[in-house]
């Protein structure tokens, strides 16, 4: 502690016997983000979590390994089956990194000790893209393990980087959009259920009401990004500039306006 | 030092905290007293920033709990023991705290220890800790940063004797070495014997404040009570100088000083066998003071059992 802090601060610093350094200075970005991975990892829930997004990710290749023919067996294909499952735990762990700190009440913690919220949810955000890079991580490691055994012999050609930006792209917004919910909801069981349910009903309301259905890609998540498996699959001719304006839309529809909901939520609420 | 100015918060019309303002001053021990929902743990809350006060202003050292820079390492909170993640090891809550902060992992079993929490029991999972185990995580955790400030609500709640009276051993060690101490209670014997001064707070306003001396001379009522191997006839002689005099089971009380009685029992001649102040005693005084945030309603503060 430095001598003028001292002064202000008579702090009965001669009972410690570690130097604890500065205390001037403000909380790194980056060490918040270390502790909010760590926080993901060090409970039983966590890391369970975590070992299923990899389980269930080598679970589905070796299914589709088991039940394709012998020329479909590339890495592209590998990395393809392991987007929907991944789709469906990455946004948990997107609503956990939030809810679980209304649930368990550690915000009092957290904020007490980082009281400028904005920062917590960044620090947040940051772990939540950087677990989904290591799910991609996960799942181009395991595509290409199954590749090399037992893969067709020409199971690494023809691969576009497109298709892989787009995979990882696709994770990395499933993710915010979970922690979105859990910011808006602050409660685990309805972030889970609202992140399911919603896109169902809205899939099911814009395909059964006619008037509905032309603005459909403009307003459905589900629509607009079905619009990617044609562009970027075998026959693919890449998305148009009408598909890539709805993609954006429906995204700020339904990733980024409840986020920002979210964040004003988290910034006024009163922590008991 | 911790500076609370005009306090006020309010929940639609309800005032939880209604125009308080005091001061917890480095090297002494500030005892925050008053009955449930009095206002306490929200003042606290609003010292940390996690309630936004309606007007009013709070700073620790000169500053804004939001100015404070790794605040952690200057002012030390336990607002709620059982607010740490259920699944999280003792070990591992300290752990989380300490990388925040920037601290050396050793310092987590630095508190460790200063708290007595034994090897296997920092191991174990929060969800299986007693509320007395997690009360000395949570002072355990208040003073990881090594923080000139402690701001501690309801921390004896759930220790056993033992474990109250080695908190009082800590917190007034550590503001004999300068630190700023508050904590609350409802307790008024949890707090009396380390307080140096206390604030009494009810129904959100303060009602009183200063040390244990200027609180007992509140109590304007000057009364004794004595006993004696023939009561009648002290209660005759001090009637005789014109005291009120009633009895109360073997004993009897006084409207007037220890002296006065003595003096009246040396006249005529009565040997005292037992001679005290009657004065009502902080415990009546805080109940009488608070009397209207009562849940009980009337509040008999006098002829209390002695």
């Amino acid at each position: 502690m430095s001598a003028t802090s001292a002064e202000t601060n008579p702090a009965p610093s001669h009972r410690t016997s570690l130097d604890l350094g500065d205390a001037e200075r403000r909380i790194p970005l980056g060490r918040l983000v270390a502790v909010e991975l760590r926080k993901t990892a060090d409970t039983r829930a966590g890391r369970w979590l975590l070992g299923i997004i990899v389980g269930i990710t080598a679970a589905i290749m070796v299914i589709f390994f088991a039940i394709s023919d012998a020329d479909d067996r590339v890495f592209g294909n590998f990395i393809g089956v392991a987007a929907t499952p991944q789709g469906f735990v990455l946004p948990v762990l997107g609503i956990l990194l939030v809810t679980s700190e209304w649930g368990q009440r550690t915000a009092m913690v957290t904020f007490a000790l980082e009281p400028s919220r904005s920062r917590v949810i960044g620090a947040k955000v940051i772990a939540a893209l950087i677990w989904g890079l290591g799910a991609f991580v996960a799942a181009i490691a395991i595509g290409a393990l199954v590749t090399v055994l037992g893969g067709a012999s020409n199971g690494f050609e023809g691969l576009e980087v497109s298709v892989f930006a787009l995979f990882l792209g696709l994770q990395l917004l499933t993710i915010l959009q979970g922690l979105a919910y859990g910011l808006i909801f602050l409660n685990t069981p309805a972030a889970i259920v609202t992140f399911f349910v919603a896109p169902v009903a809205s899939q099911l309301i814009f395909n059964l009401v006619p008037a509905l259905r032309d603005s459909a890609p403009w307003l459905d998540l589900a629509t607009a990004q079905s619009a990617l498996f044609t562009a970027f699959g075998p026959e693919g001719a890449g998305l148009t500039g009408e598909e890539y304006a709805q993609l954006g839309t429906t995204a700020l529809i339904w990733i980024v306006l409840p986020f920002v909901a979210g964040w004003i939520r988290v910034m006024r609420a009163e922590l008991k | 030092m911790i500076t609370v100015e005009r306090l006020t918060k309010t929940y639609g019309g309800f005032r939880a905290v209604d125009d308080v303002s005091f001061t917890a001053q480095p090297g002494r021990v500030t005892g925050f007293l008053g009955p449930n929902g009095a206002g306490k743990t929200t003042t606290m809350r609003v010292m940390v920033g996690l309630t936004p006060p309606t007007s009013g202003s709070v700073t620790i050292n000169g500053r804004s709990y939001h100015d404070i820079p790794n605040p952690g390492r200057h002012v030390g909170v336990l607002l709620d023991a059982s607010a740490q993640h259920a699944g999280r090891t003792g070990r591992e809550i300290l752990t989380v705290g300490a990388k925040t902060m920037g601290l050396p992992v050793a310092r987590v079993d630095e508190m460790l220890a200063m708290v007595s929490l034994s090897d296997g029991e920092a191991k174990r999972r929060l969800r299986n800790y007693s509320l007395g185990m997690k009360q000395r995580l949570g002072i355990a955790h208040a003073l990881l940063g090594d923080p000139s400030v402690l701001i501690l609500d309801e921390p004896a709640n759930g220790l056993d004797p033992a474990g109250i009276r080695w908190m009082r051993s800590l917190l007034k060690g550590y503001a004999d070495r300068g630190g700023t101490v508050l904590l609350s209670s409802h307790l008024l014997h949890e707090v009396e014997l380390i307080a140096d001064e206390m604030i009494l707070i009810g129904n959100g306003t303060i009602v009183a404040q200063g040390d244990k001396a200027s609180l007992m001379a509140m109590d304007g009522n000057v009364s004794a009570v004595a006993s004696s191997l023939d009561n009648e006839a002290l209660a005759a002689a001090l009637t005789r100088r014109g005291v009120a005099v009633s009895a109360e089971g073997q004993t009897l009380r006084a409207a007037c000083s220890p002296e006065d009685v003595g003096r009246a029992a040396l006249e005529a001649g009565i040997v005292l066998t037992d001679l005290r102040s009657g004065a009502a005693g902080l415990e009546d005084l805080f109940l009488e003071l608070t009397a209207s945030t009562q849940r009980e309603g009337n509040v008999q503060t006098e002829g209390a059992p002695a």
